[in-house]
Parts: structure tokens; sequence; C-alpha cells
């Protein structure tokens, strides 16, 4: 039963995703990769269609999910199930446990989750380094770098660099975007 | 019934304009309700903040959820909530339908190739930005390696292992530090 298994999936993603932004990034993409939802490139060109786009990137993938794999209905029950689990705790939190961020105990249970979230974020990158970049998928397969992609990645980084330094601030998402599609165009169309 | 309705239209709006993720959307907010409207305090906004960071789910939700509450009751959050959630659906839905179309297009699938290194990048600069912020002590450097260690170890080896047993460790690790403490204070008495 699809439609259940795609809400059931994005509550547990709605329920456990701390940190904010990438902060869902790893549930997410295991999520859809063991369900054979997205391979690990369409799960990439997902993330960067989603920071196109207005919306949180759990909401974004919800959507877009639920309409490839069970059309409007899936994409609505994806969605409700990945925004339900925020709307039943907050409304607890305002209506009746108005001190909970005040408990020591919520508060120790966050400290060690903080760390761990920027963890996930890190090891996620990390993962997607050595696979898109290095070819690396696990110990059963043999290393096939790909100098384009390694190219274009220490373009993006020595850019960055550039930028912060000139205008004292992080370049925008969106640009970057933009500046890598026109890099691939350059890259893999010669 | 007028109040709901402000709502609806103000969040349609913040969820058609955030583009980024939740933190873009903090300051928006705060404009539109704690400066323009008045219709929250200051330090029941910077509350709403926290709140929404520390819980489950995306800060765009957590937001409109309470501050629809706080300002409408159950009806405030609902329209607040559905209200930020349609831009976005409606957006996703239909780049749903024509991307695969668009991916086999053959210059926008070698203009990919380059946004596939790029979401590489991002997520990589997010991280480390995390990482500055956040407190230098042991407890944190000790839950950080383990789990880059242990992640990284479960995709060499291909060993399936998920993302929730280690945020529930990790908590459990957090919990387990203060009773310690806890009990150690209360030996020393």
């Amino acid at each position: 039963m699809i439609y259940l298994k795609l809400f059931l999936n994005f509550l547990m993603i709605g329920a456990l995703s701390f940190g904010g932004g990438y902060g869902m990034v790893s549930l997410v993409r295991e999520t859809v990769i063991s369900n054979g939802w997205l391979t690990e490139n369409e799960f990439l060109n997902f993330i960067a269609v989603s920071e196109s786009t207005p919306g949180p990137l759990a909401v974004n993938m919800a959507t877009f999910i639920g309409s490839t794999q069970g059309g409007i209905l899936g994409s609505f029950l994806a969605t409700l199930g990945v925004v339900l689990p925020s709307f039943i705790i907050i409304l607890l939190i305002a209506a009746v446990l108005k001190n909970l961020m005040k408990y020591a105990g919520v508060n120790a249970f966050l400290s060690g989750v903080r760390p761990c979230v920027i963890a996930m974020i890190l090891a996620t990158a990390i993962g997607m380094a050595i696979s898109t970049l290095l070819g690396f998928a696990n110990i059963h397969s043999a290393l096939a770098p790909d100098p384009k992609s390694i190219l274009v990645f220490a373009i993006l980084w020595l850019t960055h660099f550039g930028y912060k330094r000139i205008k004292k601030t992080a370049p925008s998402p969106i640009i970057m975007i933009l500046f890598s599609a026109a890099l691939g165009m350059l890259l893999w169309g010669v | 019934m007028r109040k709901e309705w402000t709502l609806f239209l103000t969040f349609l709006k913040i969820g058609a304009f955030t583009f980024g993720g939740g933190y873009a959307m903090i300051a928006l907010l705060e404009n539109e309700f704690v400066e323009r409207k008045k219709w929250i305090e200051k330090d029941d906004f910077l509350n709403m903040v926290a709140i929404a960071e520390s819980t489950p789910g995306p800060v765009a939700i957590n937001s409109a959820t309470y501050i629809g509450y706080k300002i409408a009751g159950l009806f405030g959050a609902a329209a607040a909530t559905v209200a930020v959630c349609i831009p976005s659906f409606t957006v996703i839905f239909c780049i749903s339908l024509f991307f695969d179309q668009f991916l086999s297009l053959t210059w926008v699938s070698r203009a990919f190739r380059g946004i596939q290194v790029c979401v590489i990048y991002l997520i990589s600069f997010a991280g480390l930005k995390m990482l500055k912020s956040i407190k230098r002590n042991a407890f944190n450097t000790v839950i950080l390696l383990s789990v880059i260690v242990a992640m990284l170890a479960c995709t060499v080896f291909a060993v399936s292992f998920s993302s929730v047993y280690y945020i529930l460790i990790c908590g459990t690790a957090g919990l387990a530090i203060f009773f310690l403490k806890k009990l150690r204070k209360g030996n020393d008495n």
C-alpha cells in the first residue's frame, strides 16, 4: 500500500528531523534511497530544485516523492505526514507544556542531539563526496574518480573563499547553483 | 474570523517568498508580526524561535503553528500551517510532473552534472557553519567524532543503520551525562 507507506515514512521524518535546514538531510536521503524512490544523483538534483524554490526541504521532498510515487493523493498524504508531527508537538507546547523548554531533562536530551545533527550533516556531505566525486559506493566496489566533478568542486570552494574575501559574506546558494550549472554545461558539453 | 484570514494570507505570502529554508523566514516573520502588526511581543517571539529550532520538523512549519495558535487558537494554527505549505506544495507538484522530461534535455542534464556537485558543496558548507557555532567541549567533540566515524564506516562497509538511532542514542547520552552530573553533585553534599 504505497499511500500508507508514503504517509508513515514522511511522518517519521517529520517527527525525528531536528536542526532545521539540512538537519534532516541524512534521514531524508536514507528514506528515499532505501525505498528505491530516488537514486543518489536524482536526490542531489532534487535538493537543487528545493533550494531554488520556496519551502523547507522536507516538505518539498514529501510533495515531490508523493507525487512521483502516488500522484496527487500520494503527494497530499506525504506532505500531511511530514507536517503533522510539527503541528501536534507545537500545539502541545503552546497550549499545555508552556515550560517544556525549561525542563532540564529536555535540554539535556537536546544537548546530545545538537552535535549529532551536525555530525550527520557532515558525514552525509562526506559520503556524497566520496560517492559522486570519487565514484566509491562501498568496499565491494572499485574506485572510479570523476575528474570533472572534482574540478567543479574545487572551483566552487575557491569561488566561495574569493567571494567571501571581497564581499565579507558567503555567496547565496542560488548564485552558486546557477554558476555550477554553467560549469556543468561547459565541462560536460565539450 | 478576520484574524484567521489575515493569518492565512500572511503565511501564504511568507510561504511563497522564503527561499533557502527556515532561517530566512524568521526575519520576515519578525518584521510582519512583531514590528508591523504588533500581534506578538518581542520576548514571546524569541521564545517561539527557540522552540521552533529545538523541536523536530521544519522551522517554517513549527513557527507557523506556534504563531497561528498564539494569535487565533487552534483554528489560527491550522490556517497558518496550511497556508505556509500551499505555495511550495503547488510549485513542487507542478515541477514533479515535468521534471523527468526537463532533465532528459541534453543541455539540462549537463547542467545538472555541475549542480549535483554544487549541492555537495552546499551541504558541506551548511555543516561546517553549524560546526563553527557549537560550543567546543569534550562531550560535543566525542559525539561529533563518533557519529561521523560510525556513519562513514556504515557507508564504506555497506551496513544499514538508520539516522533515527543516532539521534536517539545521542539524546540519551545527553540525558545520561546530565543525570551523572546531578548524582555526583548529590553525593558531594
